[in-house]
């Protein structure tokens, strides 16, 4: 069921936005607040819609051209001259391209950088694999210092932008190139390290991030229909992940299932793993990209086929619960 | 170059251009400004008989390898390796479909015809220099080519991959850019200046050659001059223009990576068809 005191943090509106979208408005809203604001990114800000803040505030704005590594290492320098860097790119340049930059200039020397990605997961569609981050996440969570925030709504990501400005270091952002459903109202709010419970029940624990959390809502009120009630948790903050939300729920439905639009190695439902193996040990079926790289087709037809489309998270709940 | 091969080179390009066009539109997505600058290099390169291409032996060790660096433009080579016959042109319809043959950036393991999967700019010439090396130890007397985007140029690995190839003198490599002045948030002279290219490729200790990359003439004598030299790898920088061929593509930053609708695909064809052509 839904909980009673989510009710009013959730939109009752029918509104889709990406969280790419969401992230270039609110960015280009902080600018006019803070000066020290400054925005980088490399020959993409069409499509990460950072050209919203370069064409508000062009002095601010850093295009670095087809230069990711530059780029990243050149974030950590702006940082240490005071400034806030924001570096966009598509995830797999953000994480992989630039990979060692990120993790020398910037992790390890607990720079104030945020890097915020789009074009995450296979929903990115047609492009396919090399243009689809699935390991991206996993690369940014063993970096020490690293937070990894992977927002599932355009309220979410504002929120989110929020909360990141005002925290100190280095973040990681997994933004969505598709539209999705506009979950969440404006009074929702996001800490970074915890989860928001968005329905309740005893018979499994559902827990998702970014674009598969609407997905895994819907699958959630299927259930629900049927007569199988299951704890729903939104996980946005996939490292530091919510351990006592994810333990209290285990403790309860005995039964986790994982959803992400990310590669099962090393993402959120290998967090959920790390905290329950350590903590309270039941059984995880991680749903997400099953150690494939992705392809081309349309986001929808991928994610049936990768196996985590509302269908495919209804079977896994239907087939695991004790009977 | 003769007349006769001109007009055969001339027409390949055309069908390429008219395929590639036909192929996005079907696709809903893709890249046409890049793939259509850099079709005459394409026709050249696969029809003029200069490269050992066999699409009956696609295997053959002794192939000369074309490496497509600017991936996102594999329409182009999608269009070309078709019409060359490595795969039937009914797939043409299918690129970037779920369980296509073709996807969205090339993959050497889903297209006959393709050396090497690329997408991730910036690798191409590095995976070309590799090949040159590994031709070279094994004695096999063939030619790579790796064409790359003027944009992509801005990339640190181009110019690791660059040192590498003329510290190794490897004359059995060319790189070929296509230098149409754009790339996707505007003109490459604004977004990240890489003037002056040519200074760049011969301080890199590379040979270099300036050419309209939309005349056959001038491609035929780069090509073959560049395959004749032995002792460096060559760069022959393509002068081009970004959606060369479709009036309302041609130097329109916004046709990088946009599909035609249907109504805009029957114009451009209709404009390829019709486009000059010198003899
Ligand atoms: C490493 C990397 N960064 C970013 C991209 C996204 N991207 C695809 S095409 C492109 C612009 C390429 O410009 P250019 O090399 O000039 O190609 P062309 O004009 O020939 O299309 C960009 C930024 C990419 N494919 N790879
Ligand atoms: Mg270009």
């Amino acid at each position: 069921m839904i909980k009673q005191d989510i009710k009013k943090i959730l939109s009752s509106e029918d509104e889709k936005i990406s969280t790419r979208e969401a992230y270039g408005r609110k960015l280009a809203e902080l600018g006019e607040i803070d000066k020290n604001i400054v925005v980088l990114d490399c020959d993409l800000s069409k499509s990460t819609r950072t050209a919203i803040f370069a064409k508000k505030f062009p002095e601010r704005f850093f295009n670095f051209g087809l230069a990711e590594a530059n780029m990243m290492s050149a974030a950590a320098g702006l940082a240490t001259m005071g400034k806030i860097p924001f570096a966009s790119t598509f995830g797999v340049f953000a994480t992989k391209r630039a990979c060692d930059q990120v993790s020398i200039s910037i992790a390890y020397p607990r720079l104030n950088v945020k890097i915020c990605a789009t074009h995450t997961g296979i929903s990115v569609g047609e492009d396919g694999a090399t243009h689809q981050a699935i390991e991206d996440a996993a690369i940014m969570r063993s970096f020490p210092n690293m937070i990894v925030i992977s927002p599932a709504d355009g309220t979410e990501t504002r929120k989110v932008i929020d909360e990141i400005y005002k925290y100190n270091g280095p973040c990681y952002i997994r933004l969505c190139r598709g539209n999705s459903p506009v979950l969440f109202n404006d009074n929702y709010e996001f800490k970074i390290g915890r989860g928001v419970k968005i329905m309740d029940g005893d018979k499994a624990t559902l827990i998702s991030a970014g674009f598969t959390t609407s997905i895994t809502l819907e699958a959630a009120k299927t259930l629900e229909e049927e007569g199988i009630e299951v704890d729903m948790i939104n996980m946005a903050s996939i490292k530091p992940v919510d351990s006592e939300m994810i333990i209290e729920s285990a403790k309860k439905t005995g039964l986790v299932i994982t959803v992400e639009d990310h590669n099962v190695i090393g993402g959120l439902g290998s967090a959920v793993c790390e905290v329950l193996s350590e903590k309270y040990p039941v059984r995880v079926i991680r749903l997400g990209v099953q150690d494939k790289f992705g392809s081309s087709g349309s986001p929808a037809e991928l994610i049936k086929a990768y196996g985590f489309d509302k269908d495919s998270i209804v079977k896994t709940v239907r087939e695991n619960i004790p009977a | 170059m003769d007349s006769e091969l001109k007009k055969k080179l001339q027409e390949k390009a055309k069908i390429i251009r008219q395929d590639i066009i036909e192929m996005l539109c079907e696709a809903g997505s893709g890249h046409p400004g890049g793939s259509l600058s850099i079709a005459d290099v394409f026709s050249y390169l696969y029809f003029s008989g200069i490269l050992n291409i066999n699409p009956d032996n696609p295997s053959d060790k002794y192939r000369d390898r074309v490496v497509l660096s600017k991936g996102h433009a594999c329409p182009v080579l999608y269009a070309t390796l078709a019409e060359k016959g490595f795969f039937d042109k009914s797939h043409l319809k299918t690129l970037r479909k779920y369980g296509s043959i073709l996807q969205g950036h090339p993959d050497m393991n889903k297209t006959p015809g393709v050396e090497m999967t690329t997408g991730s700019l910036g690798q191409g010439l590095s995976c070309s220099v590799g090949m040159a090396l590994g031709a070279r130890l094994d004695d096999l007397n063939i030619n790579i080519i790796a064409i790359l985007g003027d944009g992509e140029c801005a990339e640190g690995q181009v110019w690791e991959a660059a040192m590498s190839a003329s510290h190794y003198k490897l004359g059995n490599l060319v790189a070929i850019v296509d230098k149409n002045g754009l790339q996707i948030d505007g003109f490459t002279k604004d977004v990240m200046n890489s003037e002056p290219l040519a200074d760049k490729w011969r301080s890199f200790g590379w040979e270099v050659f300036e050419i309209d990359g939309h005349d056959f003439d001038e491609i035929d004598y780069s090509i073959k001059s560049a395959l004749s030299i032995k002792d460096k790898p060559v760069c022959i920088i393509a002068n081009t223009i970004k959606g060369r061929g479709v009036s309302f593509m041609e130097n329109v930053c916004d046709w990088h990576g946009k599909a035609p609708s249907e109504e805009e695909k029957e114009k451009a064809l209709c404009d390829i068809c019709n486009l000059k052509l010198e003899d």
